[in-house]
């Protein structure tokens, strides 16, 4: 579709971004009345529903996932003043074309570098429980455990992002 | 002119049948699924055509099929949509416990998942009032008006549920797969005036 020499993605309001917006704006809000003397403070990232499934604890920290061809990236940050977190240890595993998300080679750990920043390259996601998804855990004991599952718009990405942010445990 | 009829129906019906199947059968996904997987998937789409034939089969429109004999077959194809409906489940339960233990606790990140277990639920007691009618003395309005609030939510969220997801089934033979099941539930509700039964 082409209006006006713009073009419009058929996707722009999925569902998804739908919903993910109206939930932001009640988090916002809800946050915002919850603590108002911490406003400006950066919250922790609450864990997911369904984001610890098929987590196997202690993979190995690995190069690559697989033969790779996709790309998982985020940040992970402290809570509060949002300081970059380096030598973080972030688990990734997925349903993708070499094997099923319970499977051990489909998982796999990186370190965050200097900005708190982490990419592993593993890979395509498929669509598996009717959603192409990954899932990202931060499992060490300085912080408190978190489990992401974050949804791809396209099952057709070639990358997925998830960001963390970490309160003491 | 009949027999026109009846090869045009049944054609049809056939073609109504394979096309979903035909198309899933081509899907890429297919590739990185195992048989039970792939089982689980044909198993839930299986259900959703027995959920088109079921409405047929009651209302008569099948020829050489009418009254009693189509009630009849409706009863087994009943136990086979409940079989198929448990396949579906225990073949995902297999494929990844935890997602569908959330599935069935309403705890799951996906909605399609809450569809589809309130059609479970709702299918299994259709079949559960349909097998115990008798023994439970219910009034023929009571039965119908039962039995058809249960079907229909039973179509309703199978819908939604297979609708919402990204599977293996091709999304165009699904959407008119899913037309069809809600067309045909509702003509023979309305065929029947089911609510318009008095004893």
């Amino acid at each position: 579709m082409s209006i006006g020499g713009l073009h419009m993605p058929t996707d722009l309001f999925t569902r998804r971004t739908l919903i993910a917006a109206g939930g932001a704006v009640a988090a916002t809000w809800v946050s915002g009345r919850l603590v108002p003397a911490r406003a400006q403070g950066l919250a922790a990232t609450p864990s997911m529903r369904g984001g610890s499934n098929n987590y196997i604890p202690n993979a190995p920290i690995v190069d690559r996932i697989g033969g790779g061809g996709f790309w998982m990236t985020g940040t992970v940050r402290r809570a509060g003043d949002g300081v970059p977190l380096a030598g973080q240890r972030i688990q990734i595993w997925a349903h993708t074309t070499e094997g099923y998300e319970r499977d051990p080679h489909s998982h796999g750990a990186t370190l965050t570098d200097a900005n708190g920043e982490f990419r592993l390259e593993m890979p395509q996601i498929v669509p598996a429980f009717g959603q192409p998804h990954g899932h990202l855990a931060y499992d060490s004991d300085e912080f408190e455990t978190v489990f992401l599952r974050p949804v791809m718009s396209s099952s057709q990405d070639t990358s997925l992002r998830a960001d963390f942010v970490l309160k003491p445990a | 002119m009949r027999r026109g009829r009846t090869i045009l129906v049944w054609s049809g019906l056939l073609a109504v049948i394979a096309t979903p199947l035909a198309a899933a059968a081509a899907s890429p996904l297919l590739a990185w699924r195992d048989p039970i997987y792939i089982a689980a998937g044909f198993a839930g789409i299986v259900a959703m055509i027995l959920l088109l034939v079921q409405p047929l089969l009651i209302g008569g429109y099948l020829p050489g099929l009418p009254g009693q004999r189509g009630r009849r077959v409706h009863r087994v194809i009943g136990l086979a949509l409940v079989t198929a409906v448990a396949i579906h489940v225990a073949g995902l339960w297999i494929t990844s416990p935890p997602d569908v233990i959330d599935a069935l606790l309403f705890a799951s990140p996906t909605p399609f998942s809450d569809w589809g277990v309130i059609a479970m639920w709702a299918v299994i007691a259709a079949a559960v009032l349909a097998v115990f009618r008798r023994r439970l003395r219910l009034r023929l309005r009571t039965w119908r008006l039962g039995h058809t609030a249960l079907v229909a939510v039973t179509v309703l969220c199978s819908v939604v549920h297979a609708i919402l997801i990204e599977g293996t089934m091709e999304t165009l033979s699904k959407l008119v797969l899913c037309t069809l099941v809600v067309l045909a539930a509702v003509k023979v509700v309305t065929d029947l005036r089911v609510w318009a039964i008095r004893r």
